[in-house]
């Protein structure tokens, strides 16, 4: 086999995100401490010209380069840039909190673009050995990051304790993809696939590697019951870290369990949609009650988190193309709203005040009445309700489910979102209805503040006109 | 009927705008927020008028109808468009929204923009619900009231404002969204989300009966029916003036409306087998809750369990008509009932906003609503005390005034129905005279009880102004409902045709259960 550059123009993006890593890390021995802006800047500014180079790469037919390890398509393009501009906002929350502890070093921002580029390749991924090393890329770089602020006991107790699950999970998603890869024979999921159709659900070891493979991608997800490192590791870590690890390592999970699920084991749909309705469902329930019980924030956040996982298995599990969008969809919002959720406690967070407790929130609309706003917009629509793109997610959902005839399913997901609506609500009480512990206004740079209000006004635009995101998300799929 | 000017989108969206508008203005100079808020708010309510004006009283047909690409992927549209049901209930809410804005006028010192901004921001969404006629759109619309109620009985109320206003949150959410269900049910039947559509769909008994009971959810605890009514007394009571006028006059209107836009037509047989469930429900609350009334102390949660008892006999005179089409010779109470509880519903939109109105000249005054903090109020506010104890008739449901004429049309249909079902119905003309009148000569008459009373100052020009136009509103509906009547005739005629025939043999599972 020839190597022929013109198959390098897809994976461009993944290049430059290498690149621009590399460059912050040489670059970052030459400054000064007080000059460490610097990394700030080439980051943002290197991750718009990978969005741009994105969308120019991307668009048209599918493409598949390196041997068929590798593929392009309209799916890949969209989570491709929505995991860029989530992290993109993650950089600008966080810019000041890092000034202020000192952590405004070279390493984070290498790090975080390392898990970056972990994302992006397993996006792209098109055999199970791609697939595995981006997601290790993604998984070792949190591992770090979640340690990242050394002398912080907390921080590396979380970072352990996810280190620990995090490479059982890899481990359990290995065994099912070595079992995969002896069942049929190949590392590439589209020959997997055929193998797969052509041997069928008879084959034992194929279901038995599909079983593993769904384990994985719930310890991935943090879907109940292999959920137990979430909380832990968003209360230890520090906030600009759980706003990332929070956030766009969703969107790459869904890309994961899309690729491994459907382009490869899309013949064993009726096998993994019983799992994924099991895991669905206890993950709405034990996410919704248990959040109710936190008086941390980011651990509400956390449980809050494996409430919408339990959402996002319901569109996967219809096994349809509105499914596959709606789960899309949900991904992509869901880590647009983390995002604004976590950014805030990121902008609040100041000099040796770590914001998690719910109490630190108290009276925020006397403070700062915009950015109360905003939370509470971000608040509304995890709880889904409407006109925020939230309750679009949802409903979207909701109507991939009730078309494969489980309706019952769409009532078991309503009744938990109900009592969902309850903790949310709840930290929009104590924005707006409690009185204030400090009465001074909120100190917020302007890049955060904007940042917070791009989210806000997409989460209610995106509300009223849905269709400009969901078009799309169908398109991936036609 | 496609409209020259988008009237319907003018009057959703404009207040929304102005509330965005007042909310930038801020609170440095609350003038301009309260100038900018009444501005919209009367601007909307001439647009409203438009609704009237041009509105042919002579069709069932949706007018002044706007439809528009929205979300494709999903076959929902921007859809919008009145008949004769929701277009009174629309110039209701514009209405109201003026005499709210200016009631809070010098009230609300506290973020007085937000205060009002909510307000602009409720109108325009709920004017959205009255109108929307795609599912979604409704949808939205219907939870996204939720949003700015919330935080006016949270930010604005009383003292335990939180429970109340996180209960009734959780309670409408909790009946929506099974409502919601049901929606995306009928949206896979059809193939559209118009619902006009799913008034045409056919569906068999169980699943009429399912889709029925999700509706249920929904419409009856906004109404509020017996047993799910506890929300409204704790929410009317901690909430401010201005919140309990919006929350009586027209959110409680929109669960009655949505009886007849989406369960009657939607789910006729399904009716039609359970209309007993709604009719002991709405006998209940007339019954039941009018002697709950009677105990009461606080006068907002009095007017609060009047509100049920009267909204008791919108949802009876709604669901009487089954009971009247079994008698082939009264067909004509059919039309009446249904009549009678949308001519309710407007008169109930003016007295309750007026009594609640009452109760916060005087909370304003002394910062009380027990009944025993007052004695002998028409000593000192005699021009206030005559226009509550005319309220209080009206609420009473004296002839001459617009409670009079809803009430009567209900309790003459259902006669023709059930006569006991109209025994019960007509308890109400003794037990609501009971419980008000009872209210005002603690209130009102009698002497001087204390020295706060004593010192209080009569109604001024801003409360007489509010006061005296609803006075005005309530005696012109008393006296002449023709117009009212007149304009929502054709939809409710051809709302009585549609719900007259069975659904069910158009059904597939019924076609096919035939030898």
């Amino acid at each position: 086999m020839t190597f022929d550059y013109a198959h390098l123009l897809p994976i461009v993006p993944e290049i430059a995100v290498l690149v621009l890593a590399s460059i912050l890390l040489l670059v970052d021995l030459w400054l000064k401490d007080e000059d460490k802006g610097t990394n700030h800047l080439i980051a943002v500014f290197g991750l718009l010209v990978v969005i741009g180079l994105t969308g120019v790469v991307g668009g048209g037919e599918r493409e598949i380069v390196l041997s068929g390890s590798y593929i392009r398509d309209p799916m890949s393009d969209v989570l491709k840039i929505a995991v860029l501009v989530v992290s993109l906002l993650s950089f600008v929350y966080s810019r000041d909190y890092l000034r202020d502890r000192g952590l405004w070093v070279g390493e984070f921002y290498v790090l975080t673009l390392c898990a970056v580029l972990g994302m992006m390749v397993m996006i792209s991924a098109n055999s199970f050995l791609t697939l595995y090393l981006g997601l290790e890329l993604l998984a070792l770089s949190l591992y770090a990051l979640v340690a990242f602020e050394r002398d912080n006991p907390s921080g590396a107790e979380a970072a352990m304790k996810y280190f620990v699950l995090g490479a059982l999970g890899s481990g359990l998603l290995l065994y099912g993809l070595s079992m995969l890869y002896g069942a049929s024979g190949s590392l590439e999921l589209g020959a997997v696939a055929r193998a797969v159709a052509w041997q069928g659900a008879d084959n034992q070891v194929l279901v038995f590697g599909l079983v593993f493979v769904v384990i994985g991608i719930g310890f991935k997800f943090g879907a109940v019951p292999f959920h137990m490192w979430v909380p832990d590791t968003y209360q230890g870590a520090p906030n600009p870290v759980v706003l990332f690890l929070g956030s766009a390592p969703k969107i790459a999970a869904f890309a994961l369990a899309f690729r491994l699920l459907v382009d490869g084991l899309g013949q064993l749909h009726a096998d993994w949609q019983g799992m994924l309705v099991i895991l669905s469902v206890i993950s709405l329930a034990v996410g919704n009650i248990v959040a109710i019980a936190q008086t941390n924030i980011k651990r509400m956040l956390a449980y809050s988190t494996i409430s919408h996982v339990g959402f996002i298995f319901l569109g996967l599990l219809a096994g349809t193309t509105e499914g596959f969008a709606a789960a899309m969809f949900y991904a992509i919002v869901y880590a647009l709203m983390a995002a604004g959720g976590f950014g805030l406690l990121v902008m609040m967070s100041r000099q040796g005040h770590e914001v998690e407790r719910l109490e630190d929130l108290k009276g925020l609309n006397e403070r700062d009445s915009w950015q109360a706003a905003m939370m509470a917009l971000v608040m509304f629509s995890m709880a889904g309700v409407p006109p925020t793109v939230g309750f679009m997610a949802k409903l979207l959902v909701l109507d991939a489910v009730i078309s494969i005839g489980l309706w019952w399913l769409a009532l078991i997901a309503v009744f938990f979102s109900v009592i969902g609506a309850f903790y949310y609500l709840r930290v929009v009480k104590i924005i707006y209805f409690d009185k204030p512990e400090v009465i001074e206004p909120l100190v917020v740079g302007s890049g955060a503040r904007v940042a917070l209000s791009v989210t806000g006004l997409a989460i209610l635009l995106l509300g009223l006109f849905p269709a400009a995101l969901l078009t799309y998300c169908q398109a991936a799929f036609a | 009927m496609q409209s020259a000017i988008p009237v319907l989108s003018l009057s959703i969206w404009l207040p929304i705008i102005g509330g965005l508008f007042v909310l930038a203005s801020g609170d440095k100079v609350p003038g301009i927020s309260r100038w900018t808020a009444l501005g919209f708010s009367i601007l909307t309510f001439l647009i409203s008028l438009l609704l009237w004006t041009g509105f042919e009283s002579d069709t069932a047909q949706m007018q002044f109808v706007e439809h528009a690409t929205w979300i494709p992927g999903i076959n929902a549209w921007y859809y919008l468009g009145v008949d004769g049901i929701s277009m009174p209930l629309i110039v209701l809410t514009t209405f109201i929204t003026i005499l709210v804005v200016i009631a809070g006028w010098e009230v609300i010192q506290y973020k007085p923009s937000q205060y009002l901004a909510a307000f602009l921001m409720m109108e325009g969404v709920m004017i959205g619900v009255f109108s929307a006629l795609d599912a979604v759109l409704f949808y939205v619309f219907w939870e996204a009231m939720l949003i700015p109620m919330f935080i006016i009985i949270g930010v604005w109320g009383g003292p335990n404002r939180v429970y109340a206003t996180i209960k009734f949150f959780l309670y409408t959410f909790f009946g929506s969204v099974f409502m919601l269900v049901a929606l995306i049910y009928m949206y896979f039947k059809s193939g559209s989300y118009s619902i006009l559509d799913f008034q045409q769909l056919p569906l068999s008994l169980t699943e009429q009966v399912w889709i029925f009971l999700a509706f249920l959810a929904a419409f009856a605890v906004k109404v509020p029916m017996w047993p799910v009514h506890t929300w409204l007394p704790d929410a009317h009571v901690e909430a401010p003036t201005g919140g309990s006028v919006i929350l009586a006059a027209i959110m409680l209107k929109i669960g009655g409306y949505g009886f007849l836009r989406f369960s009657l037509p939607i789910t006729p047989d399904a009716s039609a087998t359970l209309d007993w469930l709604i009719i002991a429900m709405s006998l209940i609350a007339v019954v039941y809750i009018g002697f709950v009334a009677l105990v009461q102390q606080d006068m907002k949660k009095l007017i609060a369990y009047s509100s049920i008892a009267h909204m008791g006999f919108v949802t009876l005179g709604f669901f009487i008509v089954f009971a009247i089409f079994n008698r082939p010779e009264a067909v004509g109470g059919a039309v009446l009932g249904m009549a009678g509880g949308m001519v309710q519903m407007v008169s109930h939109g003016f007295i309750s906003a007026a009594m609640f109105l009452c109760v916060g000249v005087l909370y304003d005054r002394l910062h009380s609503r027990e009944i025993s903090t007052y004695g002998g109020v028409i000593h000192t506010m005699p021009v206030f005390g005559a226009l509550m104890v005319f309220f209080a008739m009206a609420n009473a449901g004296l002839p001459g005034t617009s409670g009079f004429v809803g009430e009567f049309m209900v309790i003459l249909a259902s006669f023709q129905a059930d006569f006991w079902y109209a025994f019960l119905a007509a308890t109400t003309l003794i037990l609501g005279a009971a419980y008000t009148l009872w209210m005002v000569k603690r209130v009102v008459y009698g002497p001087v009880t204390s020295d706060q009373v004593a010192g209080l100052r009569d109604a001024n020009g801003r409360e007489l102004l509010v006061l005296g136009t609803l006075a005005v509103a309530v005696v012109a509906l008393g006296v002449w409902p023709e117009p009212l009547v007149e304009v929502m005739d054709a939809s409710i005629q051809h709302l009585a045709q549609h719900i007259a025939v069975s659904k069910l043999a158009a059904a597939p599972a019924a076609v096919a259960a035939l030898p």
